[in-house]
């Protein structure tokens, strides 16, 4: 198969083989289709897009057509997953708080990725240009953006700690996913896309 | 009638038939001495009869799914845009079998076929059939045809209901199950909309009790209305007003009760070309098969237990508009299959058509259906 986007990468070190795992917001099925071939590992995605459920399908993984908005208690009873995936998809969440609290309900550990709003390039476009970020990992136009809950690495964390979310690991990487000596320096002003895995206290 | 076969028919079929000896003993606890299951099949069985797929057919439907019986015939078979060479269900690499249920009026054992012991017509001495009993009989079918496991079996709406009970009853014997527009029992609501069809049948004046072809009649009239009703149900508001909004055949009220509104036409046309075509005791039987599947039953209510031995992967479909069997009552199936870890795909299907979705190439549906129909072709033998 073609290499896994490097977030992906990441996000597949961090499971342990074997491990049951949701992905929520799984897109075409890659990283569940990549999990379940290298790292052994059984699971489910949850998506909404119509496409994506047919990308999925096409590659053997099982998805669900649903809306996260609506919860995972429709589905899923407490503690049924090692592991809840949510990667770029917090931010374009109606209620993000409730359904982190929701992936810590139904997984033993959550691991979200999401575009970092306090990026240098985000603050200086909003400071200096007076206007609304855009950037490789902020494509859209303020006006037409599934993404309406966007946060900083300095917010998450402090979302984490009024939830007694206690985070294990975080990864703070550039638009190519790469990290460096700088960006673990200053992650909230230099790191463009942050990773966490997370359980509760 | 077509004038020529089109490429992806399966083109000219001849439906068989097979006489069981074997007693079938029923739900009801009534024996079936012996009995006849019409059939049809398209495509070739492979060396290693892996490549077998069963259709259930739904409360209306029957063995003629696909192509045609005769170049006379107007229609194709009513699932002729599922299965085909290159449709989801593909004739070029799947052996599909389709038959008609026990019950039905269409060839196999029912009312309309003579009692072996009396030499008269069955009519409503038939016994009440259950879907168990529907799943016993096909697998009675499927043993004939030297098949020991299907690679899936299939259906939409009560042929959904099969395809659950098939899993349950016989977890080894298919590979797939895929569930359209089902649920895991009818709801209070559904259940009334069938005793105003029983209704509509037994009180015609021409039903004489189920023994209307003894006195040479049939209950039209009940035909005529259940069906009406049933249409409605098996359409959304939304579709009825995009099909025939508040149209006038004939461009003006006439202060009148014949047919004025185009609704009303389509309605009565749909209630009249089923009484030539279907049987009032079946029809009767069919909605006694809905409103007593419940699987769930058998383990205090419990879904999930109820479905904790399957072993097939399942890939189930619902319909947006679909208010007669609803997204929600197809979740409860998901949820209790996920319950299991059972490997589960499920699409919810934007469209406006009602519970009448099932039968129509919706293009979110069909790519999703043929998906998933092409994996299963990957894992059977050449």
């Amino acid at each position: 198969m073609s290499e896994l986007r490097s977030d992906l990468a990441i996000i597949s070190n961090w499971i342990a083989p074997g491990s049951r795992v949701l992905d929520l917001g799984c897109g075409d099925g890659t990283l569940l289709d990549y999990l379940k071939r290298e790292r052994d590992v059984d699971g489910y995605g949850l998506e909404i897009d119509p496409d994506n459920i047919v990308a999925c399908i096409k590659r053997g993984v099982s998805v669900i057509q649903s809306d996260l908005d609506a919860g995972l208690s429709d589905y899923f009873d407490d503690a049924s997953f090692d592991y809840v995936v949510m990667s770029q998809t917090l931010q374009a969440m109606y209620y993000p708080s409730r359904l982190l609290s929701e992936m810590l309900r139904v997984g033993r550990e959550g691991i979200v990725t999401f575009p970092n709003f306090g990026h240098w390039r985000a603050r200086a476009q909003l400071a200096l240009a007076g206007h609304m970020p855009l950037s490789r990992a902020l494509p859209n136009q303020w006006y037409d953006t599934p993404n309406i809950h966007l946060c900083t690495l300095k917010d998450f964390e402090a979302l984490c700690t009024r939830l007694d979310i206690e985070i294990l690991q975080r990864s703070v990487v550039d638009t190519a996913h790469r990290s460096n000596f700088a960006i673990s320096l200053l992650p909230n002003l230099l790191g463009e896309l942050a990773l966490y895995r997370f359980r509760r206290n | 009638m077509p004038e020529s076969i089109p490429v992806d028919s399966v083109g000219l079929v001849t439906p068989q038939t097979h006489h069981f000896d074997q007693p079938l003993t029923l739900d009801c606890g009534r024996v079936l001495a012996q009995y006849d299951l019409i059939y049809e099949t398209y495509g070739e069985l492979n060396a290693a009869a892996d490549n077998a797929i069963l259709i259930c057919h739904a409360l209306s439907g029957d063995h003629h799914a696909a192509g045609y019986h005769s170049m006379d015939e107007r229609k194709p078979g009513w699932w002729d845009s599922a299965i085909g060479p290159g449709k989801p269900i593909d004739t070029n690499r799947f052996f599909v079998v389709s038959l008609n249920n026990l019950g039905g009026c269409k060839g196999s054992t029912g009312p309309n076929t003579i009692n072996p012991d009396t030499g008269k017509l069955w009519g409503p001495d038939f016994p009440i059939v259950t879907v168990r009993d529907w799943v016993e009989s096909q697998a009675r079918l499927a043993n004939i045809l030297g098949i020991t496991q299907w690679a899936a079996v299939i259906g939409g709406s009560l042929g959904g209901m099969q395809v659950l009970q098939w899993a349950i009853d016989y977890p080894e014997r298919l590979r797939h199950a895929v569930v359209i527009a089902a649920a895991p029992n009818l709801t209070a609501q559904n259940i009334a909309f069938n005793e105003v069809v029983r209704q509509a049948l037994r009180s015609d004046p021409g039903f004489h009790e189920g023994r209307y072809a003894e006195h040479g009649v049939v209950p039209a009239h009940g035909l005529k209305i259940a069906r009406m009703l049933g249409h409605i149900t098996y359409l959304s508001d939304d579709a009825m007003r995009k099909k025939f909004g508040r149209e006038l055949r004939e461009g003006k009220i006439s202060f009148g009760f014949d047919v004025e509104f185009q609704v009303e036409s389509y309605l009565r046309y749909q209630g009249e070309s089923f009484v030539d075509r279907f049987d009032a005791n079946t029809y009767l039987l069919m909605t006694k098969a809905l409103d007593y599947f419940d699987p769930a039953a058998a383990h205090g209510g419990d879904l999930s237990a109820a479905l904790a031995h399957v072993q097939a992967r399942f890939l189930v479909v619902s319909f947006t508009s679909d208010w007669r069997f609803a997204p929600e009552r197809s979740r409860e199936i998901v949820k209790a299959l996920l319950d299991g870890d059972k490997p589960v795909s499920y699409a919810e299907v934007e469209a406006h058509h009602g519970h009448d979705a099932f039968l129509i190439p919706i293009p979110h549906y069909f790519d999703v259906f043929h998906s998933y129909m092409a994996l299963i072709a990957q894992e059977v033998s050449p």
